[in-house]
């Protein structure tokens, strides 16, 4: 006779496909054996999704939506509301954080190819969820009503009124009034505590659905399903579970050291997770001298400000984006992986990373005539490199992709060669102390640091072609 | 399911009937939906005048009071820099005000009722940020060709002091200039272009 809990358990079965779920999505769900890591921040975003929402939660019950008590409500939080200032440090550093994850997760997909055929639709829904994400740590960020919230409000929310014809009206119902007030910031928390969050879960689960029709892509760019053991199950995959959910736990706890240094140690990061004129209360009548947007947005912001004309300027910076969703139809290159890709999709890419990067950090910097110039050109190259795809990747010269997975050496038996190019840019001296040991100090070799890192230039050289 | 003998153009018809309905329904819906996101009837009544006493002001001083929750400037302006306005249209973008917004009185080189006092809306025409008051001729971080007017931080914006936009900076046109009247010589109304009576 069957024990209580397991007839219970097949009450349940019968009327709910839980284990089918488990089985679709984890147990029988097999992914390539070969994941590096890159393939950590999937998981990791998922981990950041749920942290938001819970502190997020947590938030909302001391937070108050008023242009009159926000600010000072954010205060109470910080030092009368038991572990609040904890919670509120575990969701600004953790806005920084998924965007830090996301912006990694999205270059990993560029690396490998995997918003290409048959993976397009992962990559709109990636870029849908990457849109919201955007949204909603704009409107966050209006929250704490601080000098920098208003004016950042101010200044996206005008973004809108360079629209011909409708562009007034649009940012009036945007605002709800005249100027950024207390109905901006009541809609803005409507909209960053449920409306935002909830189509951010839809598309999250339309990612993953979409991502376990098709399978994972993987470091080789090569499709596992081509070749089956007898029962079906690609050579080349392994279960999700244990082996994915074992190893991301480990990704997980690298992960978690450095959030909670930050968190603990450096939680407004320099100014840059949270901006130090946002510790003062909004002022409609005064504008600090220096406003940019937190990171994450710099690189846009930069495009925007590269543009002399306001219209053309809210075009291009929209139209940054926007690029981003055309990639799986921009790039017509047969391979996948960057491991097989041709010389010049790597020099673009290369390019692209370092202009994406250059931009990021002028949109911190004021809009100084030189650095104008700069963004110019890192815009040129941004735009460049998706939208000159079409007739650069028609000169590639792709290398023969493996049928099989290959294998990669993994750390451990890189660990010797880590051990001997720490060796070489050091230097040991023995010296005997005065109590008759023996001490061997190492200090820095420059002539064995010139070495590794013309060896390492080399290595970057010789794998761009 | 065996379809034989059936007539489909009924169907159609009704399927095609409902989804008409329903997507009526669903627009009307939509209009209370997205209108109540309008500012609210309190809000538009507190876009109300301002009254502003400015018999105290100084030569060269600048006031800053809020109407519509947004900054007004009014500014003294001195003989100098009158005569200093005059010389500078070659260098604007817009030294007529032909694209600018500003009520009909003001409409003339100074943009404003009595060429001394200046009024405007401190809101850059970019991107809505409130420019800094520069009076300074050529001081060292704006260079020598800054004869004093308003610069917006955030994207580097140039203003004379008649709220003209200067070439090739982002803001597109002058600054708005709101209506407003003289009760008397001293006293303002920010908000409204002539007297009740008048309107009447």
């Amino acid at each position: 006779m069957k024990n209580r809990l397991a007839s219970s358990t097949d009450w349940v079965l019968e009327r709910f496909p839980l284990s089918k779920f488990w089985n679709d999505h984890m147990a029988q769900y097999y992914a390539p054996k070969n994941f590096n890591f890159w393939y950590f921040f999937g998981s990791l975003a998922l981990l950041m999704l749920v942290n938001q929402i819970i502190t997020g939660i947590l938030l909302t019950m001391n937070y108050k939506p008023d242009a009159e008590l926000a600010f000072d409500s954010i205060e109470y939080i910080m030092r009368e509301v038991n572990w609040g200032w904890l919670i509120r440090y575990m969701h600004s550093t953790g806005a920084s954080a998924f965007f830090i994850i996301v912006y990694l997760h999205m270059f990993r997909g560029m690396l490998y190819g995997s918003y290409k055929h048959p993976r397009e639709l992962i990559w709109i829904f990636g870029m849908l969820i990457f849109l919201a994400l955007m949204a909603e740590s704009f409107m966050g960020y209006l929250l704490p009503w601080g000098q920098m919230s208003y004016w950042g409000a101010q200044v996206i929310i005008s973004l809108f009124s360079a629209i011909p014809v409708i562009g007034d009206d649009l940012s009036l119902w945007i605002r709800g009034d005249y100027v950024v007030s207390d109905a901006t910031l009541n809609r803005f928390f409507a909209f960053h505590v449920i409306a935002i969050p909830l189509v951010l879960v839809f598309l999250v689960i339309f990612h993953i659905i979409a991502l376990h029709e098709v399978g994972s892509n993987n470091p080789d760019g090569i499709n596992i399903k081509e070749s089956k053991d007898p029962w079906g199950v690609p050579i080349d995959g392994i279960a999700f579970h244990p082996y994915y959910t074992v190893k991301d736990i480990v990704g997980v706890a690298v992960f978690l050291l450095f959030f909670a240094t930050v968190i603990f140690y450096l939680p407004e990061m320099g100014g840059y997770f949270l901006e130090h004129a946002n510790f003062i209360p909004a002022d409609p009548l005064k504008t600090p001298e220096h406003i940019a947007p937190v990171w994450y947005f710099t690189p846009f912001y930069a495009i925007l400000r590269a543009v002399p004309d306001k219209f053309a300027g809210v075009i291009a910076m929209g139209g940054s984006i926007f690029v981003l969703f055309l990639l799986p139809w921009l790039d017509s290159g047969k391979v996948r992986s960057i491991r097989y890709r041709g010389g010049i999709y790597k020099k673009a890419l290369l390019l692209f990373v370092i202009s994406f990067i250059g931009l990021g950090y002028l949109g911190t910097q004021p809009a100084t005539h030189i650095a104008v110039i700069f963004a110019r050109i890192f815009t040129a190259i941004y735009f460049g490199f998706f939208l000159l795809m079409p007739i650069y990747i028609r000169w590639e010269k792709t290398k023969p992709v493996p049928l099989r997975l290959t294998e990669q050496p993994s750390l451990e038996d890189r660990i010797p060669d880590l051990i001997a190019t720490f060796d070489e840019v050091t230097l040991k001296e023995p010296i005997k102390t005065k109590s008759g040991t023996t001490l061997l100090p190492r200090r820095l070799n420059v002539k064995g640091l010139l070495n590794v890192m013309i060896r390492l230039l080399k290595k970057l050289k010789n794998s761009l072609d | 399911m065996n379809d034989e003998g059936v007539d489909k153009s009924k169907r159609q018809f009704l399927t095609s009937a409902l989804t008409v309905v329903g997507a009526v329904g669903t627009g009307y819906l939509a209009v209370p939906f997205l209108a109540q996101m309008q500012p609210s009837v309190k809000t538009e009544a507190a876009g109300a005048p301002v009254e502003v006493d400015i018999s105290k002001m100084e030569p060269g001083q600048l006031l800053r009071v809020e109407w519509r929750g947004k900054p007004v400037w009014i500014l003294n302006r001195t003989k100098e820099v009158l005569a200093t306005l005059a010389t500078l249209d070659d260098k604007l973008r817009d030294p007529n005000s032909v694209e600018s917004i500003q009520p009909e009185a003001s409409t003339n080189p100074y943009r404003s009722i009595k060429p001394e006092l200046f009024i405007a809306v401190g809101l850059c025409t970019h991107l809505g940020c409130s420019p800094t008051f520069r009076p300074e001729i050529a001081p060292n971080d704006l260079g020598p060709d800054w004869k004093g007017g308003f610069f917006c931080p955030c994207h580097g914006s140039w203003f004379d002091l008649a709220g003209r936009v200067y070439r090739g900076v982002p803001a597109p046109t002058n600054l708005v200039v709101p209506p407003y009247y003289y009760i008397t010589d001293t006293l303002i109304k920010i908000g409204e272009d002539t007297t009740p009576e008048a309107n009447a």
